[in-house]
């Protein structure tokens, strides 16, 4: 107990608990603005993203153009939302894809135990036992350029994680005793799964998908950013960093806005996986 | 002790031959080989049966697994065939960029420890304080930016407007190994200082930490000579689990910075689909992943004698 910490009495605790509410409350409504903003992207941008006009290529940031133009002349803004749709969309079906295989895999491993449970737990061995990065590296390169192979890519080394916290999350509650209640009530093991099983575990993969969005965003324009992910004209912010990176000396914002696109977009979902972790969890909270 | 390096050691074997077989099987599934790669380049046209007799001589149409040990027999004498594009050898030339990124890496190391022990266990001392918001903020906003846009950031400012450092890294020396290494400090001393900051704090809540104080211990005393010590371990661990990000992460910075190493060869190598190239890359780098893992496990046995005492018997 470090001396600095105040007593929680009722009231102060109370208070604590409004104020986790607040915060979730906000981050949860800063992120569906961003994802409103994903998803009309194509009505938000002022110009079309794809449109060339080589006339007025390379202005700097000005009224008409908030973020500048490119190389081609196309609206910087425009490119930089409709990348963001293109970036953030592939992000959230890539954590939708992992959570969901691997929260299946680890869930049928903890409850089935046995053979099974040997193999897949050994093909995690493996896919831990590798840098992630570079393996992710090998992969997009094996399966050649592509946004879906980035994800794909993204995906094998990635799922491994949800696996282990789904299975040791359905170990905890296998032995207990509603489990064996509701066994003895005839339950089916798929009714135990998806009753009892799979609802106490959603708390820890919940927070662990939503605090995997920032990184899997980070990870997946870095991929494009090396030409392993979205291949041009295709707007998406790595491959738009990647193409405007001889022009940093003179040009600086044909890089500058999609990177703190990113940036930003980042920032978000890392802020609400931390709320999120912090609401269902005070105790392991950072601020302790 | 020596019992258990020995069984480490052994262990490492089997995690060994996957990585080769994986690497093996990764060429293979690429559909793409020495042969078709040979005429490709030349841009000749050749019938079938040219292909299948210099596949034979090259012992190509052998079942995979024979394929495989032979690949593997010339492996362990150092052969890991010629390069697509450059007709080099693989191995020779992966070796020669080796020191290139070993440096790097070091470098990277060395400053996430002095960036973020020190700034995570202010943290965890000034726990809730002003110092400790600033400390965790920073922490926060450096966990959200990309690498390659931490590195086109610290570029832009240091090389094109502040020209201290240059926009290429054209020798080894300090101010070229400085922004790339710098970039990759600032992502892994930001998730870094965070666990250091926790493991201190873990620490700092233990009953021995009041009964010092209520001995009239000094704080900085039992800082030093107690919850430092004891939270070292940890830290440690903890910092090696990131090699295997830092390892991945070389590839975008090298390329960004055309730091003549590792990275930059695979990128290369993955963008004019060098396939012997990329798998040296892959075997190589889990190889020293794993070897660094088998180094802290080793290391923490010698700094905790908790571990060592109680590891020996089992």
């Amino acid at each position: 107990m470090s001396a600095n910490e105040k007593k929680p009495t009722v009231r102060r605790q109370k208070i604590r608990k409004s104020h986790r509410k607040a915060r979730l409350l906000f981050f949860l409504i800063l992120t569906a603005a961003l994802l409103l903003v994903v998803i009309f992207a194509q009505q938000i941008c002022p110009y079309d993203p794809n449109i060339q006009d080589t006339g007025i290529s390379l202005q700097p940031p000005s009224l008409e153009h908030p973020a500048g133009t490119d190389r081609f002349g196309r609206d910087m803004l425009s490119r930089i939302i409709v990348g963001l749709q293109t970036s953030i969309l592939s992000t959230l079906a890539l954590v939708a894809v992992i959570t969901v295989v691997g929260t299946a895999a680890g869930i049928l491993c903890g409850y089935y135990g046995g053979i099974l449970d040997s193999i897949v737990m050994r093909i995690s061995d493996v896919c831990l036992a590798f840098p992630g990065l570079v393996f992710a590296l090998a992969i997009a390169a094996l399966l050649g350029g592509g946004l879906s192979n980035a994800v794909i890519a993204l995906a094998v080394i990635s799922w491994p994680k949800y696996a282990r916290i789904a299975r040791s999350q359905t170990l905890a509650v296998k032995g207990m005793d509603y489990i064996s209640a509701a066994r003895l009530a005839g339950g089916s093991s798929w009714q135990i799964i998806f009753r009892h099983v799979l609802p106490n575990s959603v708390g820890p993969i919940l927070v662990t998908s939503m605090l995997d969005i920032g990184t899997m965003l980070m990870e997946l324009a870095g991929l494009s950013f090396l030409g392993l992910g979205a291949q041009p004209p295709t707007a998406e912010l790595g491959n738009m960093m990647s193409g405007g990176r001889s022009m940093l000396q003179t040009y600086p914002w044909v890089i500058l806005g999609p990177g703190i696109a990113i940036f930003i977009a980042v920032v978000i979902f890392n802020l609400l996986g931390d709320t999120i972790r912090d609401y269902l969890d005070p105790k392991n909270s950072q601020r302790k | 002790m020596k019992k258990y390096i020995l069984r480490r050691l052994l262990q490492l074997i089997p995690i060994l031959l996957v990585i080769t077989f994986l690497s093996f099987g990764m060429m293979r599934l690429a559909g793409s080989d020495a042969v078709l790669q040979k005429m490709e380049n030349t841009g000749m046209v050749v019938s079938q049966e040219v292909l299948d007799s210099a596949r034979a001589e090259l012992g190509l149409d052998k079942p995979f697994l024979t394929q495989y040990f032979v690949w593997l027999g010339n492996l362990l004498r150092g052969d890991m065939g010629t390069s697509y594009i450059s007709g080099q050898e693989v191995f020779g030339t992966f070796l020669s960029k080796l020191p290139a990124t070993l440096l790097l890496t070091a470098v990277s190391i060395l400053l996430t420890i002095v960036i973020s022990i020190p700034l995570g266990v202010l943290a965890a001392v000034k726990q809730n304080r002003f110092t400790d918001y600033l400390i965790r903020t920073a922490s926060f906003l450096g966990n959200s930016m990309p690498n390659f846009f931490v590195a086109l950031l610290l570029m832009y400012f240091f090389s094109i407007r502040l020209k201290v450092f240059p926009v290429i890294a054209s020798d080894m020396s300090l101010s070229s190994v400085a922004l790339p290494s710098f970039t990759l400090a600032v992502a892994m001393s930001a998730k870094y200082l965070r666990q250091v900051r926790a493991t201190v704090l873990d620490e700092l809540s233990k009953e021995y930490v009041t009964g010092a104080r209520s001995r009239g211990i000094k704080f900085s005393v039992t800082m030093t000579k107690s919850v430092l010590r004891a939270s070292l371990v940890t830290i440690l661990t903890l910092l090696t689990l990131s090699i295997g990000n830092l390892l991945g992460g070389t590839a975008i910075v090298e390329s960004i910075f055309l730091w003549d190493g590792v990275g930059k060869l695979a990128v290369d190598a993955i963008n004019m689909r060098d396939y012997p190239m990329i798998q040296a890359y892959v075997m190589w780098m889990a190889i020293i992943y794993v070897c660094v893992n088998l180094i802290t496990d080793l290391s923490y046995r010698v700094l905790d004698p908790r571990i060592r005492l109680g590891g020996d018997k089992a």
